[in-house]
């Protein structure tokens, strides 16, 4: 078991959401939040205080996914998310040691 | 020890207020109407007996409902100015964490000088002195508001207008003037928010409030009014009665020196003395919202109307001037500032937009009914670009951290203001020019130069007179309760750690 965790662009949100229900993911966690790469922020000005801000925002998606449908998954996220210009985010791997199912208590592959 | 003090505070207050009513009222104030005031127009031929005179003196001329009526709401809309505009402008400024205690600061100054001014700030401002403090100071005749209302016969203490003959119940004016003394000490806060204990603040505004906005104000406007010029054989001795600066005849309309240059100075001096807020110019700490700010700004013009139109007094064409020249160059500021701020930074702002607002009425505010239409575009637009380098290029320069520039807007904008009414006054450059009391006509203006002195020698006393105030009402503060509050409570935020309560609950 995997879990990915992606930072897209926050209008990449839905069409990601369906490429991923189309590979067979099922569930979703998603949060809002600041990030920034290789991107330029902004500069903001309050009359003399001019502020750079680096961050900008991002959304952060993460998936438990089987180990057989992982590079399905990835391409999925990938395809959908890229525009092709700076700024469209990562794709994160992490091995998944235990998922529980808390209304049934099921666990393993069965909880996913 | 706090209970004590409380406990004493009350007493000395129920045995004033018991004393209060017991003052003497033989020496009227000045601007107070008598009863007997109108000069009988007697042409009456010699034979007739001399108590033809008694008899041909005409009835005392009682106010008029529309000057009453507009004045009532005037004062309203002044209140409006302070809570909420004032407040939200502020407000939004300042980051979440700070939020509750700018409107908390606003709010309570605004009622604690309303209440003084009802004890001793109206009588000290605006009766007529004694001795050599005459012109700095009134006298007590009005302490408690004593004398403004005589239950056993339902009278109304009358006061002057610019119109002779035509009365204003004084209340009214009390009331009036109240609310311009409460919001020349709340602009004071702008410079001090986010750091400032709620304690120093309440004693520091009391102490400025007494030693600075009281005798400015009575140097400035304090005068008996047009009825006591009845000829100009009196002019020197009614003159010597009036407030110093207004002796001089210097032109603030409705408070560029009293209200804005008064309080501006003394928040750039409170800053100083408080010192940079924790983080300044590294870490980020841009207004929590503009949105806010954009409200105050606009209820800000909308009270402004009560501010600079109430200030004629009555319900007349000089109101409609007053009116008109406040809603022309703040338009014109706004535009200019805008425009300026968007060919040096490349955008303009809507923070931008709502201190060019604010500039704009800043500076109108002692040209409103002290200039004509085309000083109203002049003074508009010269002063967008004029505070925007207040708050920029100026606020840079003095190198502290006035947070909320109530000096870059208000002491910039004010001297701005009062020194381009002592130009646009002119009636040759469209201005009212200055009234002859004695005659009524508009033909006393002494010339573009000698005014512009006089503006400049008001302006001058103003700023030193409230910086040094302002140094030792914020010194004693110090002294009494300290100044700054603590780094954790600095960076965990005022609401939480001195009001208990936080903003935003979302």
């Amino acid at each position: 078991m995997k879990l990915i965790t992606a930072i897209i662009k926050p209008f990449k949100l839905d069409e990601v959401r369906e490429a991923l229900s189309a590979v067979g993911v099922q569930g979703v966690t998603v949060t809002e939040v600041k990030g920034f790469g290789r991107q330029k922020g902004h500069t903001e000005l309050y009359r003399g205080a001019e502020y750079v801000v680096d961050f900008l925002p991002k959304v952060k998606l993460e998936a438990a996914v089987g180990d057989e449908i992982v590079e399905r998954a990835i391409e999925a996220i990938e395809a959908s998310a890229r525009t092709g210009k700076i700024g469209d985010g990562k794709v994160f791997v992490y091995d998944l040691e235990q998922v529980v199912r808390i209304r049934t208590g099921e666990t393993g592959k069965e909880a996913l | 020890m706090k209970q004590w003090i409380v406990a004493a505070a009350s007493v000395v207050a129920l045995a004033l207020s018991a004393i209060a009513p017991t003052v003497s009222l033989a020496q009227a104030p000045a601007a107070e109407q008598k009863k007997d005031a109108a000069p009988a127009e007697a042409a009456k031929p010699a034979e007739v007996a001399p108590a033809a005179a008694a008899a041909a003196a005409a009835p005392a001329p009682t106010p008029n409902k529309g000057d009453v009526a507009w004045m009532l709401t005037s004062t309203a809309l002044v209140l409006c100015m302070s809570v909420p505009a004032l407040a939200l402008f502020y407000g939004g400024l300042v980051r979440t964490k700070n939020m509750l205690s700018v409107l908390m600061q606003v709010f309570v100054v605004f009622s604690l000088i309303v209440v003084l001014w009802s004890v001793y700030g109206y009588s000290l401002a605006f009766t007529e002195g004694s001795g050599a403090l005459s012109p700095f100071f009134g006298g007590l005749d009005r302490l408690f508001l004593a004398g403004t209302f005589t239950p056993a016969t339902g009278d109304f203490s009358m006061a002057a207008t610019f119109d002779k003959a035509t009365p204003l119940p004084e209340l009214v004016y009390v009331a009036f003037q109240a609310t311009f003394a409460a919001i020349t000490c709340c602009l004071i806060l702008g410079a001090t928010v986010e750091r400032i204990k709620f304690s120093a603040v309440l004693i520091a505004i009391t102490i400025w409030f007494t030693l600075s906005y009281l005798p400015v104000a009575h140097m400035v406007w304090f005068w008996e009014g047009p009825d006591a010029f009845t000829s100009a054989s009196v002019v020197d001795a009614v003159n010597a009665k009036a407030g110093l600066i207004n002796q001089w005849g210097a032109l603030d309309y409705a408070g560029g020196t009293v209200v804005h240059i008064n309080s501006g100075v003394a928040g750039l001096v409170g800053a100083i003395l408080l010192g940079k807020r924790i983080g300044l110019g590294k870490e980020p700490m841009p207004p929590h919202s503009l949105t806010m700010t954009m409200i105050g700004a606009s209820l800000l013009w909308f009270g402004w109307f009560g501010f600079n139109a109430g200030s004629a007094l009555e319900a007349n064409g000089m109101a409609s001037l007053a009116f008109m020249n406040t809603f022309l160059a703040t338009a014109c500021a706004v535009l200019s500032w805008s425009f300026a701020e968007w060919m040096i930074k490349g955008k303009p702002s809507m923070l931008g937009a709502a201190s060019g607002a604010v500039a704009g009425l800043v500076a109108i505010t002692p040209a409103a009914g002290n200039v004509g239409i085309p000083g109203a575009f002049v003074i508009g637009l010269a002063v967008g670009p004029i505070c925007l380098w207040g708050v920029t290029g100026l606020k840079k320069m003095i190198a502290q951290d006035d947070a909320l520039d109530v000096f870059g807007v208000h002491a910039v904008g004010g001297i701005t203001g009062a020194l381009m009414t002592g130009i646009f006054n002119a009636p040759s450059l469209g201005g009212p020019g200055v009234t002859n009391w004695v005659t009524m006509k508009p033909d006393a203006y002494p010339g573009i130069l000698e005014q512009f002195i006089i503006q400049a020698k008001a302006v001058g006393l103003v700023f030193v007179w409230t910086a040094v105030v302002a140094f030792i009402a914020f010194k004693i503060a110090d002294l009494l309760v300290g100044l700054r509050v603590a780094e954790d409570e600095e960076r965990e935020g005022l609401d939480t750690t001195y009001h208990g309560e936080t903003a935003y609950n979302i």
